[in-house]
């Protein structure tokens, strides 16, 4: 199976670092970051491409770009980890229409494009008998999309509610593990690396919410998008309230919810029973889903992380090659 | 409706079909068993058998149930009745004092069917933002609804952080 790469972050390093490692049977024949690209339709050394990118800062030739690598690559599948974009999902939207016009399956980890764009992407994948699919936006390297389509085919998805965002999730275990204020948790969050510079995006819960309105329109089709996710944020939270909350063998997490029968779509700070399911610790992701017939089921795993992403994306890719690419 | 919960201890006879004896008046009065408990003493080589039983029952049904079960030759030795309380925990974060925290309880009590039962505060200073736990009891689940909801209201007006309890995946 052949693959083009576009992003060369954390996540796209990993895939590369894994397809090295692995015999996976996929071969890479285009890679682009920001600044370049490389086309070979013979086949990349990835070991190759992640030394250049170390010593240099790019992956190949300046003169290819990564609309050159997505248009003029021979590949089956285009994987697209490029940064997120939440307001208008580009570069990786535009490369992700492209790539499916082209008749070529697309793996994503970009969450911009699929929860601006979900129906429209889905609807041309499947106009030109291709895949899209986007394990690694939602919950790290859980596997809750093939959970969702596989293992729990045929059920009725009743209701989720999930720990979607790390970040958050370690600020609040830290503040409820060792009284820290919130402002101090996030100053370690950020020493560790597990908070942005900005931490606006996960700590007034617009990431949990837009990975929710990403599983929302992938159960359900329903079309929701971010402005209908009522959202608190944790920035806001004290010390004194966790404590008030530990009183009642409670803890408090940011909890992403969507039940359709009840029209609710909602991410907020919630008190909850420290031996709930959902309470899980530091940067962990947990969901559980609500179903008519196998009832509740909650998966718990890495939310982030290099090869725990690349472990999301892979499994998207081998599903492709299995059911339409021959192995060569 | 107010519904009661009802603990009873029921002396019968220990011989066949005497349990069910006991049991089948509840379902005619429209009660639910929450739990039934033996309480057979290894030691006792008396032919009685202790039971007792945890029912939800709609109030002035119980009458009838007494009736009912009095008519089965079942003794009642004990009875102990309560209004079935629902009850759910919150959390507010803010400058509570400073927007008239008797008002925010207040507006709870004053429905008539919800009360604030618990409360607990910390005021780290002043000019900070406080945090208090509220416990709030009301009748029915319904009325936790309502009362649930004036609560978001109340934190909407007085910028108040509402964090609510998860609530039960049924």
């Amino acid at each position: 199976m052949k693959i083009a790469l576009l992003g060369m972050g954390s996540v796209g390093r990993g895939v590369l670092e894994m397809i090295a490692a692995k015999d996976l049977g996929i071969t890479v024949t285009g890679i682009a970051d920001s600044k370049s690209g490389v086309i070979d339709p013979d086949g990349i050394n990835p070991a190759r491409i992640l030394k250049a990118k170390k010593k240099t800062g790019l992956c190949g030739n300046k003169k290819i770009s990564a609309a050159d690598v997505v248009s003029k690559a021979d590949y089956d599948a285009l994987v697209e980890v490029t940064p997120t974009n939440a307001t208008t999902g580009e570069p990786g939207l535009g490369y992700i229409r492209q790539a499916l016009k082209r008749k070529k399956h697309v793996v994503t980890s970009n969450k911009g494009p699929i929860a601006l764009a979900y129906k429209e992407l889905k609807t041309l994948a499947a106009k030109n008998g291709v895949e899209l699919r986007h394990e690694a936006t939602v919950g790290g390297a859980i596997p809750i999309f093939h959970t969702l389509e596989h293992g729990l085919a045929g059920n009725e998805i009743l209701a989720i509610f999930g720990v979607l965002n790390g970040t958050c999730n370690y600020i609040l275990t830290r503040m409820s593990d060792e009284g820290l204020t919130y402002e101090q948790a996030l100053l370690e969050a950020r020493e560790l690396g597990y908070a942005e510079a900005d931490p606006t995006y996960d700590v007034q819960g617009i990431d949990a919410a837009i990975k929710l309105v990403i599983l929302a329109n992938t159960i359900w089709g329903n079309g929701v998008s971010l402005k209908d996710v009522n959202r608190t944020g944790i920035d806001l939270l004290t010390p004194d309230a966790l404590r008030l909350a530990e009183e009642e063998d409670c803890t408090i997490r940011l909890i992403a919810e969507a039940i359709p029968k009840k029209g609710l779509l909602r991410v907020s700070p919630r008190i909850i029973e420290k031996n709930h399911p959902l309470v899980v610790d530091g940067t962990l992701n947990a969901i559980t889903l609500e179903t008519d017939m196998a009832k509740e089921i909650t998966l718990i795993g890495k939310g982030a992380g290099s090869l725990e992403t690349a472990s999301a994306i892979i499994g998207d890719l081998l599903f492709i090659r299995d059911r339409y690419v021959k192995r060569p | 409706m107010i519904v009661l919960q009802v603990s009873m201890k029921l002396e019968m006879k220990d011989a066949p079909g005497q349990l069910v004896a006991a049991l089948k008046p509840i379902s005619e009065v429209g009660g639910n068993i929450i739990a039934v408990i033996h309480q057979r003493d290894p030691d006792s080589c008396d032919d009685t058998l202790n039971v007792q039983i945890v029912l939800e029952l709609k109030e002035g049904r119980l009458d009838d149930l007494v009736a009912l079960l009095k008519k089965q030759g079942v003794h009642i030795q004990r009875i102990g009745k309560e209004r079935l309380l629902y009850r759910r925990t919150v959390i507010m974060i803010g400058h509570l004092m400073h927007t008239d925290l008797s008002d925010t309880v207040d507006r709870i009590d004053s429905t008539g069917f919800a009360e604030v039962s618990e409360l607990s505060m910390s005021m780290p200073a002043v000019s900070e933002r406080s945090s208090s736990r509220l416990t709030i009891k009301s009748v029915t689940r319904d009325d936790m609804e309502r009362a649930v909801s004036i609560l978001r209201t109340v934190a909407r007006e007085k910028n108040l952080l509402l964090i609510e309890p998860m609530e039960e995946i049924a």
